[in-house]
């Protein structure tokens, strides 16, 4: 049995994630609400956001999926707390990069982000993890057109 | 059960996939080609290539030959009258398509009722959902047992004689579960409605005859049954057929072509515009011949015997749910299910990562899933290459996805 090759896209972080999922829930109304889903595989996810002086101030998501996209969901929310807007859409692409397996840039620090890489290699799984930035990268041009 | 040679005859399953050997548990939603297919499209094109209905020269009449001659097979294949009644289309969907845009659009007006029921796939639903709108038309949906099943009672509830469409899989993509479409065909001609079957399922897995099921149209499609994909079919009473008007137009399919009129071709050529899917048809040709040499009770008979040692395997795994009927006798050979929270995802890609290959997500079936109360399912469907040796690895498979996973919950 391959256990080896699943600990590549199954990192202890990513579980850690799916397990105790950061920022999961609902903000209070007025705030930058996006749902999307994936509709090959069923994956919701509903991220809501407080975006005030160009700075996500907080967000939160609930959803259902796999656990590579509910870990991703978690980590991404983690990841863009406390940065603006242009900074947020930097790190989706740089993360939409890193499933198509480019190099990314050495000097940010992506944090547990980083665990996700892995899924680069496993292509039907990367719809899986991309779900969460596709909804950030609309939640803030939303907020641009506000 | 049929004799595990017949894994020889298909080249693919000839393979390692991750490191181990490869199970292949997806026919549902398409199936692997013999050799016997592969080499009959092969052979059309490296010898009689041309297109159909219109060479005067040899290659057009070897062309129009195989094309026709696959007709002729797929008639004896589900027993229809006439191959007039035999039209090819790009799969079941498009067959859907056709008689949803062409008898649906004729005959369903503002306020008749279109039956169709929770289990249906997204191509039985859509083509429906499409047309009640068009026509301010209602589409009702038959509820399903406890089990996954239909009952007749709620079938004649449903249907009333505001009904001019009654709409139904045969086989379940998900449950397994075998419709009682005789029976449904019978409640939707009292009601003057005609009978549409959604045959996916059931054309590759067993004996489907039109004229003992009375149904007035049958779409199914060659790649889950041996063929290859690009090809399906499109069965139709002759006097319904003859009554529609074609959804396609263009070469191939007119009798006569004016500046501002022009007339169609007879019966089944008036609904093929273009120049068809010859080398598709070919090869489905040559699949039925490959199915009808097993025989198809012998296959309905083998998926039968596979999936109830696959029920009872996996019915030993704690935590594992299993969607659709109990009773064996009435299902076929394929079982949905999902082991406790590990996402179906998770334990498809631990399922690959082992060789076995199963589907997981929603099936084409979201009305279906909601009904579960499930966002998603794994699912093991069977077929003739299938042995008992696959169900083990399946089960293998399944308890290693929980051991993994074990540690989250």
């Amino acid at each position: 049995m391959s256990i080896k090759n699943l600990d590549q896209l199954y990192r202890s972080v990513i579980m850690d994630h799916y397990k105790n999922p950061r920022n999961k829930g609902v903000l209070d109304e007025n705030n930058v609400t996006v749902d999307m889903n994936n509709p090959t595989c069923g994956d919701v996810i509903h991220l809501t956001l407080k975006v005030e002086d160009d700075i996500v101030q907080d967000a939160k998501f609930e959803g259902e999926g796999c656990s590579i996209s509910m870990a991703s969901a978690s980590m991404m929310t983690q990841m863009i707390k406390g940065k603006n807007t242009s900074e947020a859409v930097k790190i989706a692409q740089v993360f939409s990069d890193m499933m198509l397996g480019k190099d990314v840039d050495d000097s940010l620090d992506l944090g547990d982000i980083e665990a996700l890489s892995g899924v680069a290699k496993f292509p039907a799984r990367i719809k899986c993890a991309t779900l969460a930035w596709k909804a950030i990268e609309k939640g803030v041009g939303q907020d641009d057109e506000q | 059960m049929l004799s595990k040679e017949i894994r020889q005859h298909f080249p693919i399953l000839n393979q390692e996939i991750n490191g181990h050997p490869l199970v292949y548990l997806d026919s549902g939603a398409s199936s692997q080609k013999p050799l016997q297919v592969i080499e009959a499209i092969s052979n059309y094109y490296k010898f009689d290539n041309s297109n159909v209905h219109r060479g005067v020269h040899t290659l057009g009449n070897r062309a129009t030959e195989g094309y026709e001659g696959a007709r002729e097979k797929v008639r004896n294949f589900i027993n229809a009258k006439s191959t007039e009644e035999i039209i090819f289309t790009r799969g079941a969907t498009t067959a859907l398509n056709t008689v949803a845009q062409s008898y649906g659009r004729a005959n369903v007006g503002e306020g008749d009722e279109i039956v169709i029921t929770y289990m249906e796939h997204h191509a039985n639903i859509i083509p429906w959902q499409q047309l009640a709108k068009e026509k301010g038309a209602v589409l009702k949906y038959i509820d399903l047992e406890e089990d996954g099943t239909l009952s007749l009672d709620k079938v004649r509830e449903a249907v009333t004689e505001r009904t001019k469409v009654v709409s139904v899989m045969y086989v379940s993509n998900v449950l397994g579960t075998m419709n009682p479409i005789k029976e449904i065909t019978e409640i939707a001609h009292a009601n003057g409605a005609v009978m549409v079957v959604d045959g996916a399922q059931a054309a590759p897995h067993m004996k489907v005859d039109v004229q003992k099921l009375d149904c007035d149209f049958l779409a199914f499609s060659g790649h889950k049954m041996c063929g290859p994909t690009g090809i399906g079919v499109l069965y139709g009473k002759r006097d319904l057929l003859n009554q529609m008007e074609p959804v396609e137009t263009g070469g191939e399919m007119i009798d006569f072509v004016g500046l501002y009129e022009s007339t169609w071709k007879e019966l089944p050529w008036k609904f093929e515009a273009g120049t068809p899917i010859i080398a598709g048809a070919i090869g489905l040709g040559a699949a039925i011949d490959y199915l009808e040499e097993i025989g198809m009770d012998a296959i309905e008979q083998h998926e039968h015997e596979i999936a109830n040692y696959a029920m009872e395997r996996m019915s030993t795994i704690e935590g594992l749910t299993i969607y659709g009927p109990a009773d064996p006798g009435k299902r076929a050979g394929i079982i949905t299910f999902n082991l406790e929270e590990v996402h179906p995802h998770d334990v498809a890609t631990v399922l690959d990562m082992n060789g076995i290959a199963v589907r997981a997500g929603h099936h084409c079936a979201q009305p279906l899933m909601k009904w579960l109360d499930v966002s998603a399912t794994a699912r093991a469907s069977f077929y003739i290459y299938n042995t008992v040796d696959d169900v083990d690895r399946l089960v293998e498979g399944l308890r290693v996805a929980k051991e993994y996973f074990s540690d989250v919950y």
